[in-house]
């Protein structure tokens, strides 16, 4: 094992950071031997993958943090029932650069492919396909789990508290050490991707809402800086996989190697600039070209897997051209009927001129057990948002009241700023997870940033 | 634990009576703060600055007698504070005494005590916070240091000299700090209308200890190391730091 020694750890939006005591096992034993330890070590202990959190979710100030992201072997795969067995520290990346050309695809991406198998289980991601598909979660079929008192093997079967508490339970309940997913055939690696333009926030909703279920994948673009009668207007993206006849006919020569994947990312940002760059006024010429360029309505648009699902990826280290006073991501989700939730947002922050480079909304579909899990059928907005912007907190917390009394949540992976108070009624079987996460460590020995501040392991 | 925008829930004020310090402390409880701990020299006014606190929505406050003058009073307030927070997320530094600079009434003991309040104690209490939280992982000190400092004036020397010894430890303090995850915030304003600011003469850009909070909080959002209260003092200061000595002493205040 490397222990690389005490290193300062943020999340992808460079606040807040803190100092922890970073280990990197080179083993799933190693790893779960400093877990065993851990109940006699002072502090915290935490994993962590390639923190791509935003917030806090991945620190553990003072504590040991495991950096799992050596442990990236793929253990074990049937082409037959698409069952794929990994270690936790293995990116989506690794997995698809695995499974891709084997004819198998991830069945739940984020919007990145820089996530650990194990980060995407904590934080029971979900992708552009939840409306269909649900969250990760409901694609993983058993979890070998690190405890203090020793290793678990959950499933979803039975009872299955411990491993629904640990789907989305932020890392809280042990150390994956390994997982199995089903995975999801494909016949190439391509997408055809429909896209469409919106008008305003009310036409993107309702074109989301009439055809949803004829795309596995939808995702719309909106422009939270367009005031009047454009507010909300967006950029519809919505796509199914190409199968090889698709790809025959819409680019022969491409179907001689139809699940050939090979992601790049082209350029790469090297430092952080003393100041931000996406000021508001660069945003709303960002806005208006990336509105504009889109067609009105094309269909059958053959791209690529990197280009429809990580669009983000070919450019590394993005995240510092907020500066550094960094930026926070705020990720909600309300019911449906609760839409002038999201209008009041887009409204508000439009208002305030805030700039919100990347502001994605998207329908989900049906909730899956875990009790922290963030999806939930209704509407989920993200918005990127720098924290240099003053009184950003104040109308973020206003926001945060807006969405709890329609019954809505913010998202974990995403908060590094949510009031206490708020998470047992956004989360209203809160106590439920506290249970089943003391089953599995009842000294409290795993503890984040996120968990201290939010009080996530106590009342 | 501190927020994505330097929002603290536990705080020790230094100074517990300050009236600058506690108009921080009621700013930051309508945000996150909600554990604080008070420490000053008279404990019977610990008890309203604490009522204030309570009121302004802080959910618990602990009293601690202490003179930053006294390294043992130092050690038992850095415990108590352990033991009343748990981890202590923000250290507002918020001692001061104006005291005088009439040359007749300057005593080695005056001198001394002046010094104490307004240097060699704080530094020191501010020194062993910035040790505990450099192990906690994560920490805020901010330390209310003035423009006195910056530029000592003949009118209240003994005060600026103390404030220019500490603002160039606090400097150096975070610089020290890089890396650990704790940060330091050197507060810089001008004449404050408060208690120890009463019956004189406002100088230019005064402010209220509201502006300072506000200020504070700003500078906590945006994870700023140096803020003048006003602004305008920053640039202000740059011009008079240059001026010959023969024209400073000569200007008013």
């Amino acid at each position: 094992m490397s222990a690389s020694g005490r290193r300062l750890l943020a999340g992808w939006g460079g606040r807040p950071a803190s100092s922890a005591e970073v280990v990197c096992p080179a083993t799933t034993g190693e790893a779960a031997a400093v877990v065993a330890r851990a109940a006699d070590e002072q502090g915290p202990v935490l994993a962590r993958g390639l923190g791509r959190s935003y917030g806090d979710a991945a620190s553990s100030a003072g504590g040991t943090v495991l950096d799992l992201t050596g442990l990236d072997q793929v253990l074990g795969f049937d082409e037959s029932s698409g069952l794929l067995r990994a270690e936790a520290g293995i990116s989506v990346e690794g997995l698809l650069r695995f499974s891709v050309p084997r004819g198998f695809f991830v069945p739940v991406t984020p919007g990145t492919r820089q996530v650990t198998l194990g980060g995407a289980i904590a934080a029971d991601v979900h992708g552009k396909n939840h409306h269909l598909d649900g969250s990760l979660g409901a694609w993983v079929r058993s979890i070998r789990l690190a405890t203090p008192a020793g290793e678990r093997l959950l499933a979803p079967a039975g009872e299955g508290a411990g491993f629904w508490a640990t789907v989305g339970g932020m890392g809280l309940t042990g150390v994956v050490l390994d997982a199995t997913l089903e995975l999801v055939p494909i016949e190439t690696s391509y997408m055809l991707v429909d896209t469409e333009r919106g008008a305003d926030l009310d036409e993107c909703m309702s074109l989301m809402s009439e055809r949803d279920e004829e795309y596995r994948y939808s995702v719309a673009w909106i422009d939270c800086l367009k005031g009047g009668s454009g507010l909300g207007r967006g950029v519809l993206t919505r796509a199914n996989h190409a199968g090889l006849a698709d790809l025959r006919a819409a680019a022969p020569r491409r179907a001689g190697a139809p699940l050939s994947f090979s992601p790049r990312q082209v350029a790469r940002v090297p430092v952080t600039p003393p100041f931000r760059l996406p000021s508001a006024l660069a945003v709303t010429a960002f806005n208006e070209v990336w509105f504009r360029k889109a067609p009105r309505r094309r269909t059958g648009e053959l791209q690529s897997l990197g280009a429809y699902f990580h669009p983000l990826d070919g450019v590394g280290s993005w995240n510092r051209l907020y500066g550094p006073a960094g930026f926070t991501q705020y990720q909600f989700v309300v019911p449906f009927g609760a839409e002038a939730v999201v209008r009041e947002v887009v409204e508000a922050l439009g208002a305030r001129g805030v700039p919100s480079l990347l502001a994605v909304l998207k329908r989900f579909g049906a909730a899956d057990p875990a009790p922290l899990s963030f999806p939930a059928p209704g509407w989920t907005l993200a918005l990127d948002l720098p924290l240099s912007v003053p009184g950003l907190g104040e109308l973020l917390d206003g926001f945060d009241e807006l969405v709890a009394s329609h019954g809505g949540r913010v998202y974990f992976a995403k908060d590094g700023r949510l009031r206490p108070e708020l998470v047992s009624e956004m989360y209203p079987r809160l106590e439920d997870w506290r249970r089943a996460c003391d089953d599995l460590d009842p000294a409290r020995v795993f503890q984040s940033d996120l968990s201290r501040r939010l009080h996530l392991r106590k009342a | 634990m501190i927020d994505a925008t330097g929002m603290p829930q536990s705080a020790v004020l230094l100074g517990g009576t300050s009236e600058i310090g506690l108009e921080v402390l009621g700013a930051l409880a309508s945000r996150r703060l909600e554990r604080v701990v008070l420490a000053g020299r008279d404990p019977a006014a610990l008890g309203p600055a604490g009522e204030r606190l309570e009121r302004a929505g802080v959910r618990e406050i602990h009293l601690v007698s202490c003179d930053v003058g006294r390294s043992d009073d130092l050690e038992r307030l850095l415990g108590e504070a352990e033991t009343a927070l748990g981890s202590v997320d923000l250290l507002v530094v918020a001692t001061g005494l104006l005291g005088t600079a009439e040359l007749d009434r300057l005593t080695p003991a005056v001198v001394q005590e002046m010094f104490a309040a307004n240097a060699s104690g704080p530094a020191a209490a501010t020194a062993g916070f910035a040790q505990r939280m450099a192990s906690q992982g994560y920490g805020r000190i901010v330390v209310l240091s003035s423009v006195a400092g910056l530029r000592v004036r003949r009118a209240n020397f003994v005060y600026g000299a103390g404030k220019a010894a500490l603002d160039g430890f606090a400097l150096g303090l975070a610089d020290a700090l890089a890396g650990t995850g704790v940060g330091v915030t050197i507060v810089r304003p001008g004449f404050v209308r408060t208690r120890m600011t009463a019956g004189m003469k406002p100088a230019p850009l005064s402010s209220e200890p509201a502006d300072v909070a506000r200020a504070v909080l700003g500078a906590l959002e945006a994870d700023r190391g140096v803020v003048y209260v006003p602004p305008a003092l920053g640039p202000a200061f740059l011009l008079l730091r240059l001026l010959p000595r023969s024209v400073f002493r000569r200007l008013p205040g």
